[in-house]
C-alpha cells in the first residue's frame, strides 16, 4: 500500500515538473517578488516554465496588465536576457517601462500585420533559450494554438505571458494560469492629495493544480506590495452597467 | 592548367533576336537603321536582305531601292549590348566566366578552362552550345582555342575547324586575314596596301619594325592573339568569393528536392567558410529555371554565421516564393557578404543571456527572414520631453542608450498614438477636470496630479503647448490628460487623452 502511495506521489511530481513547476528545493524557493500570491501555486513557486494568460478587455485593465507584467519581467529579466514583445496594436510605451526597474532597450518589439504572424513569433521566441520572457497581444487563443505555445515553453523554459482581448471562451486554453488585473483606487501616504502608487486587483482565475485567489497588490516603487486590509472598493467586473453617458 | 578560351560569333545578332520576337518577320527582308548626320544609317541587315545585296553602312533609302518591300526597323544604340548581357547571363551555365566581346560588339567570351569536361570533352562542349542556342533562334559560330584573341580571330574567320588543340592557336592564325586580330580599319587599310594578305606574312617579323610601321595596339592584338600578352576578361557577373553551384541532371520541381540541394549548397559552403573562419551575413539563392527564367531568393543574418542547421532554417522561409514552373536546372547559392565569425568557446563559457545571445540573434534572423526586418524595433530614449518623440528606434540589436532613461517624471505604460478628444468639466482654471467623457463613458476624477507643461518643439511643428495631468476616476483607472493651450474664453482649448497608466 505505501508503495502505491509513493508511486503516486513520484507520478505527481512529474507531472508538475512536465508542466512547468518547480519541486521546492529544500529550504531556499526562488521567489519572483509577489509575496504570498505565490503560494497559491503548487509548491509556492511562481511558474516560469509557463504560458500566463492575462485578460484584458478595457485598456485600463491592459494597461494594469502591462504594469504586472513588467513587475515581473524586471525580475525575470535580472540576468541580463531579454524579451520580445509581439502585437499587433501596441499601445505600450517603452519608455514608462523604466518606472519598473525593466531597461526598456531590452525589449525587442515586434509589430506586425496579422494575428498569425504573432502567434507564430511568440511560438518560436518561446522556443528561444536565450530569452526571459515573451510578451504577446492577441485577440483570442484557441485551444490548439495555447497547447502550441505550452509545449514550446515547456522544453525551452521561456515564461510566455499572453494578453488576450476577448473575455469569452475562456476555458478553452492550457494555459497553467489564468489572471485578471484590474486597476483600483490608489492610496497615497498619510492622505496626501494626489496620487499614490499604482493598485491592482489582482484576481488569479485559475491556477493549474493550485489554489487561485483574489489579492491586492501595489506597485510600491521598487517592489510588489501586499494590501491586506481594505476598504470594500467596487470592483470592475461588478460596474457592467455604469453611467454611460 | 592548360587555358581555354571560347569565343561565340554571333552572326546575326540583331536580326535574329527579332526574328525570335516576331516570327512573322521571317518571311520579309528587314533591316535596322539607326540616324547619324541627318541620314538613316543601315546598321543590321538580317539574312534575307543580305541576298539583296544590302550592306551594314548604306543608307536606309539606298537599301530600299535596291530590296524592294524592305523594312526599316529603328535601332536603338546599345541594344546589342544588353542582348549580350542577357545572353552571357545565361552562358553562366557553360562557365562562371563570361565576358561580351567589346571590339565588334556581337559576340561573347568564355573561359572555357577545367569546364569542357563536365560536357564530355571540347567537341561536346562546343556543340552544346552551338545547338541550344541554336534551339533558341540564334546562328552562331564558335571556336575554342588557348588565347581569346585566337578564339575569336578563328569563330570569325576559321575555315577549317572550331577546336583548335592546346598549343596549336599560333598555326591556326597563320592562314588568316589580319582582319582576324580585331585590328583598326586604318592599321588594316595600311597592311593591305603592303601586300600582307595573311598573318603568317608579317608574324615573325621583328617587333621594332612592326611597332614603328603599325604603332603598338597592333602589336598589342598581335600579342594577345599569340598568347605572349594576357588578355584581361572583365566577367559579366564578378565571380563571388563564397559560392556553390550544383547543376542537376533531372530538372528540380518539389519543395523536398529545393530542400535538399539547399542543404547540400550550404554544407559545401559552410565547410568552406568554417575552415576561413568566415560566416554568411547574406547569401543569394539563384535558381535558374529550364525556361530560361531566372528565380532568387535572399536570406540575411544579424550576425556572421555558418551553422548549416541555422541557415538553412532562413531558407526554408523562403522556398515558397522559388517558382519552379517546368523545373530548375541549376542551383547557385553566393555569398556576397561574409564576416568573421567569432569562434565562441561553447562548452567552457556559457554565453551570458542578453541581447546578443546567439540563440536570440537566431531568432531575429528568422522573424526578419519571415516577416521582415522593419517589424523587429527595438527603443532607445531620446533627449526630449515632447511624449511621441522621447523615445528613438534603435538602428542595431546591439545598440545602447546613450543617456539614462528619466523616471522622474510620470509617464503612461499605454500611450494613444494619437491623444483622442475628450469632454471634460473642470470648475477652476488650470485645475484638473471634475469629470471627463471618453468614449461615451464618463469618468468622476477623485485624484489628480498636473499639471506638467510640455511645450511644443517650435522648430519642428506649430502649435499650442500641453498640460498634462495624471487622474485617477472613482474606479481606479488612471488616465493621462492634457488640455492643448492655455485656458481662456477666446482661446481654443481642448482636452486630450493621451494614455493609460498602470
Amino acid at each position: 500500500m505505501n508503495a502505491k502511495k509513493e508511486l503516486f506521489q513520484k507520478l505527481q511530481q512529474d507531472i508538475l515538473l512536465w508542466q512547468g513547476f518547480k519541486p521546492v528545493a529544500s529550504g531556499k524557493a526562488e521567489r519572483i517578488g509577489l509575496g504570498d500570491i505565490e503560494d497559491a501555486f503548487p509548491g509556492g513557486v511562481f511558474p516560469k516554465k509557463a504560458i500566463h494568460e492575462f485578460i484584458t478587455v478595457f485598456p485600463e485593465h491592459s494597461a494594469a496588465s502591462d504594469g504586472f507584467i513588467a513587475g515581473l519581467l524586471a525580475v525575470l529579466m535580472e540576468n541580463g536576457a531579454a524579451c520580445v514583445w509581439a502585437s499587433t496594436s501596441r499601445h505600450l510605451f517603452p519608455a514608462s517601462l523604466s518606472l519598473f526597474n525593466v531597461e526598456p532597450e531590452r525589449i525587442i518589439f515586434m509589430d506586425v500585420q496579422t494575428e498569425k504572424e504573432v502567434l507564430w513569433i511568440t511560438e518560436e521566441a518561446l522556443k528561444c533559450e536565450g530569452l526571459a520572457a515573451v510578451v504577446a497581444e492577441v485577440n483570442n487563443l484557441s485551444l490548439i494554438e495555447s497547447r502550441r505555445l505550452q509545449l514550446a515553453v515547456e522544453s525551452s523554459g521561456v515564461t510566455g505571458f499572453i494578453l488576450r482581448k476577448d473575455e469569452n471562451k475562456t476555458a478553452s486554453t492550457v494555459a497553467t494560469a489564468r489572471w485578471r488585473i484590474s486597476p483600483l483606487p490608489s492610496q497615497s501616504e498619510d492622505g496626501m492629495p494626489g496620487l499614490g502608487f499604482p493598485r491592482w486587483q489582482v484576481e488569479l482565475l485559475k491556477v493549474r493544480n493550485g489554489n487561485p485567489g483574489n489579492f491586492v497588490l501595489e506597485w510600491a516603487g521598487e517592489k510588489f506590495q501586499e494590501i491586506k486590509k481594505i476598504k470594500k472598493q467596487p470592483v470592475w467586473s461588478e460596474m457592467d452597467g455604469r453611467q454611460i453617458g | 592548367m592548360q587555358r581555354r578560351f571560347v569565343s561565340i560569333w554571333f552572326r546575326q545578332l540583331l536580326s535574329d533576336w527579332q526574328l525570335i520576337r516576331r516570327p512573322e518577320l521571317s518571311g520579309v527582308p528587314f533591316v535596322f537603321a539607326a540616324p547619324d548626320h541627318g541620314r538613316m544609317m543601315i546598321t543590321a541587315v538580317s539574312r534575307l536582305a543580305h541576298g539583296f545585296g544590302v550592306e551594314v553602312g548604306m543608307r536606309a533609302a539606298d537599301a530600299k531601292a535596291i530590296c524592294p518591300g524592305l523594312e526599316v526597323l529603328d535601332d536603338k544604340p546599345g541594344r546589342p549590348k544588353k542582348l549580350l548581357k542577357g545572353l552571357g547571363e545565361w552562358c553562366v551555365r557553360y562557365s562562371p566566366i563570361v565576358a561580351i566581346d567589346e571590339f565588334a560588339m556581337d559576340g561573347l567570351l568564355l573561359e572555357a578552362s577545367g569546364c569542357s569536361h563536365l560536357w564530355g570533352g571540347e567537341r561536346g562542349y562546343l556543340k552544346e552550345i552551338v545547338s541550344r542556342l541554336k534551339s533558341k533562334g540564334y546562328s552562331v559560330r564558335v571556336a575554342i582555342a588557348d588565347t581569346p584573341g585566337a578564339a575569336w580571330a578563328v569563330s570569325h574567320y576559321g575555315t577549317v575547324t572550331p577546336l583548335i588543340p592546346a598549343g596549336a592557336h599560333v598555326d591556326a592564325l597563320l592562314n588568316l586575314v589580319p582582319d582576324a586580330l580585331r585590328l583598326d580599319e586604318t592599321v588594316l587599310a595600311k597592311l593591305r596596301k603592303l601586300g600582307f594578305y595573311q598573318i603568317k606574312s608579317f608574324i615573325g617579323m621583328p617587333r621594332s619594325v612592326l611597332r614603328r610601321r603599325f604603332g603598338d595596339g597592333f602589336l598589342l592584338r598581335l600579342a594577345q592573339a599569340i598568347g605572349t600578352e594576357n588578355e584581361v576578361l572583365i566577367p559579366l557577373q564578378l565571380p563571388v568569393a563564397f559560392s556553390e553551384r550544383l547543376a542537376c541532371l533531372e530538372p528540380i520541381k518539389t519543395r523536398n528536392g529545393i530542400e535538399i540541394v539547399i542543404n547540400k549548397l550550404l554544407e559545401k559552403l559552410c565547410k568552406r567558410m568554417q575552415g576561413e573562419g568566415k560566416g554568411i551575413r547574406s547569401a543569394v539563392l539563384t535558381c535558374y529555371r529550364i525556361d530560361g527564367k531566372v528565380v532568387q531568393v535572399d536570406i540575411g543574418t544579424s550576425g556572421a554565421s555558418h551553422d548549416i542547421r541555422h541557415l538553412f532554417k532562413l531558407f526554408q522561409l523562403k522556398i515558397d516564393q522559388i517558382r519552379p514552373a517546368l523545373g530548375i536546372e541549376l542551383f547557385v547559392l553566393d555569398a556576397p557578404k561574409v564576416d568573421d565569425v567569432e569562434v565562441p568557446q561553447e562548452e567552457m563559457w556559457t554565453s551570458k543571456p542578453g541581447l546578443d545571445d546567439k540563440s536570440v540573434i537566431k531568432l531575429l534572423d528568422r522573424v526578419a527572414g519571415k516577416v521582415g526586418f522593419q517589424v523587429i524595433q527595438r527603443y532607445l530614449p531620446a533627449k526630449r520631453y515632447w511624449p511621441e518623440r522621447s523615445i528613438l528606434k534603435a538602428v542595431s540589436v546591439t545598440e545602447k542608450p546613450t543617456a539614462p532613461w528619466r523616471i522622474d517624471k510620470p509617464r503612461p505604460t499605454e500611450l494613444l498614438k494619437t491623444p483622442a478628444p475628450i469632454e471634460v468639466m473642470a470648475i477652476i482654471p488650470d485645475h484638473p477636470p471634475k469629470f471627463f467623457i471618453y468614449k461615451g463613458v464618463r469618468h468622476i476624477v477623485t485624484k489628480a496630479d498636473g499639471p506638467e507643461r510640455i511645450a511644443r518643439e517650435w522648430w519642428l511643428d506649430q502649435g499650442e503647448h500641453r498640460d498634462y495631468y495624471q487622474v485617477e476616476d472613482e474606479l481606479g483607472g488612471r488616465y493621462w490628460l492634457f488640455r492643448s493651450g492655455h485656458y481662456g474664453v477666446e482661446n481654443k482649448y481642448k482636452w486630450f487623452i493621451h494614455g493609460f497608466f498602470a
